[in-house]
């Protein structure tokens, strides 16, 4: 699934979300719900720099919920890529982190797929080029 | 006798249930951050802590980009 198909079943099954952006590890936006493509990565940097910012002893934190009187943010990663929304007040927080976990889950699934696709690819492309010699040895 | 016990109890429940909303209330409307790690802890930053003062601002900046 990719990350535009992702965000919108996101905001779909969750009510509660108001806007979200799913950012690379590099920052690079890779679906927003928000139409501004710089509010988008103004909003991915941002998400950057309170990861990066809330690193403790125990490292880099796997999710942030901030709270406010007029709302809450919420920071999701996997490690590299990450996910960021924003929600009214007093969320169903646990709900939230799962379905923000299902949107990074399900938008890594295509390049998961493509990837033991390519390695499987290279490995036959090997065998074919093995299969001369192999003729040639019988 | 048996009916103003009922009602007794029922204020009691009721008063309660309202102690424990306000609580509640109250607890939620604090501005907080909650951060999670991969090894399962969280911790939580209240407003007035030095931890607090570095997350809220780039959480205030999210907030303002995704509303403005």
């Amino acid at each position: 699934m990719d990350a535009a198909k992702a965000l919108a079943d996101l905001v779909e099954i969750s009510s509660q979300i108001e806007s979200a952006v799913l950012a690379g590890p590099d920052g690079a936006v890779l679906g927003s719900t928000l139409a501004d493509a710089s509010r988008s990565e103004a909003m991915a940097r941002e998400a950057r720099e309170l990861l990066d910012a809330a690193a403790g002893p125990a490292g880099p934190p796997s999710q942030i919920e901030v709270s406010f009187h007029e709302g809450c943010v919420f920071v999701v990663t996997d490690g590299e890529r990450l996910v960021v929304a924003v929600t009214g007040r007093d969320p169903t927080a646990g709900l939230v982190f799962y379905d923000l976990k299902t949107c990074l889950r399900l938008s890594g699934e295509d390049e998961r797929a493509a990837a033991p696709k390519a390695a499987a690819g290279g490995r036959r492309r090997k065998k074919k080029d093995e299969e001369p010699e192999a003729e040639g040895e019988a | 006798m048996k009916r103003r016990l009922a009602a007794f109890v029922a204020v009691l429940g009721a008063l309660a249930g309202a102690a424990a909303f306000w609580r509640r209330r109250s607890g939620a409307a604090r501005e907080r951050a909650d951060v999670y790690f991969p090894d399962g802890s969280m911790v939580t930053f209240a407003e007035g802590t030095d931890e607090a003062a570095r997350l809220f601002p780039p959480a205030r900046r999210i907030l303002a980009q995704a509303r403005s």
